[in-house]
């Protein structure tokens, strides 16, 4: 019967084409996702047509098929484009077969049914296992690409190190900033290190907890913590959250912070330009002799 | 501009979810930026209470007029375990899961108005609203 079936379908190609492309023309619904022409959605109408035509011709998923999504997904097609598309095609198939034949048993309707699915179920769940592949695939680039950005740590001059902190701070990051900020404190043998948070957009008790103990276990290792890029707005709140932030220093900017990180060394910055000048003085004298 | 939208909290990200979510909110009613930045904190706050303690659970949202007065006011629902000794956990430095303790007691600091409720193994309600000076 199947066979049968198949020959009613192939032979009625351009009727079934028709009905399918009343359907689904919905540009408005592609284009919110998809910068689409009325022309490439025409075009690729027709090679949608030609890969389900095929599968069902061959039964099953084709080189066509595959290189149709491959494509799609590149263009960042919506994927109930696909799904709309072949579960219309279902009906518009299944209606078509059943106006073209007399018999109206059951058993030849479910036979219908169950022909029809076995073209099309295969098409549909190769599509979405490859969309699906394809976001799981991004979602992890991504992630492993915000890891990379999660805790970066900076020396900038022996004793002295930076950690720019930029966005949220959730439980797994706050244990990378840890184990980040203890490894490199040790690695660069550091004797202060500067936690800048002016990126850090909220800081409530839980990212404020992180931070104590981050300083904390800083100050067991024999280095101190400096908290810099404390904003007003950001006092305010720890003040009125009743956080306790005096057990290690904190300053308002990164450049308070260095200058404070540097006495703390025993350093300091001087200018040299008054010796530039009295050098150029000894040549001007040298060269007037 | 008197609507009411809830967010769900499941995952942590959630969280940052809903803070977005209320500072947008508070921006267009007009907030500056130090009570925005209470009004996020809050918002972590009470969301991250609900994923903690409850895992499961939501955070709405609603723009509130008094008396020619306009406020944001935002609830914290859940189904969890419930609080058993609310006296307690208005006490700064109580935790019971090893935090600094001080997020009920500093929301409460952080905002006009708070109003906790709480039936122990029901869930947990906590609706706070921070009123905008003009």
């Amino acid at each position: 019967m199947d066979k049968v079936l198949q020959q009613i379908v192939l032979e009625n190609r351009t009727e079934i084409t028709e009905q399918w492309l009343s359907l689904n023309n919905d540009l408005e619904n592609i284009r919110r996702v998809a910068d689409v022409t009325n022309q490439l959605l025409d075009t690729t109408n027709k090679e949608f047509l030609d890969v389900i035509f095929g599968s069902v011709e061959k039964k099953g998923k084709t080189a066509e098929l595959a290189n149709f999504s491959e494509r799609l997904i590149k263009l960042g097609w919506p994927l109930n484009y696909i799904t709309n598309g072949l579960q219309s095609f279902r009906r518009i198939t299944i209606n078509f077969i059943l106006e073209k034949s007399e018999e109206t048993s059951r058993e030849y309707f479910s036979g219908v049914l169950e022909s029809v699915d076995r073209w099309i179920d295969p098409v549909i769940n190769y599509l979405v296992s490859e969309y699906s592949g394809s976001w799981e695939h991004t979602v992890a680039l991504q992630k492993i690409a915000l890891q990379e950005l999660s805790a970066p740590l900076i020396p900038v001059i022996d004793g002295i190190t930076v950690m720019p902190l930029i966005g949220t701070i959730d439980t797994e990051r706050a244990k990378l900033i840890m184990e980040n900020l203890l490894d490199g404190t040790m690695k660069h043998n550091s004797e202060v290190v500067l936690i800048d948070i002016t990126g850090v957009p909220v800081v409530d008790t839980m990212v404020a907890h992180h931070i104590i103990q981050a300083a904390e276990a800083v100050r067991l290792v024999g280095a101190t913590c400096i908290l810099v890029g404390i904003r007003p707005e950001i006092a305010q709140t720890i003040v009125n959250l009743g956080i306790d932030l005096s057990r290690f220093p904190t300053k308002s900017s990164l450049r308070k912070g260095f200058n404070a990180a540097l006495q703390l060394t025993g350093r300091t910055i001087s200018t040299i330009k008054n010796e530039e000048k009295e050098i150029e003085q000894i040549i001007d004298s040298l060269s007037k002799g | 501009m008197n609507f009411e939208s809830c967010i769900p909290i499941k995952k942590e990200w959630d969280i940052v979810g809903a803070r977005q979510y209320g500072r947008d909110i508070a921006k267009q009613i007009g907030f500056g930026s130090v009570d925005q930045a209470r009004i996020a904190t809050s918002i972590s706050e009470l969301a991250r209470n609900v994923y903690l303690y409850a895992e499961n659970g939501r955070i709405c949202f609603n723009v509130v007029e008094e008396m020619g007065r306009k406020g944001i006011e935002i609830t914290a629902i859940d189904d969890g375990p419930g609080i058993k000794d609310i006296g307690k956990v208005m006490q700064d430095g109580y935790s019971t899961s090893g935090g600094l303790g001080a997020g009920l007691p500093g929301v409460k600091r952080l905002m006009d108005f708070f109003d906790l409720e709480s039936e122990y193994g029901k869930g947990t309600t906590v609706k706070i609203i921070k009123w905008f000076r003009s």
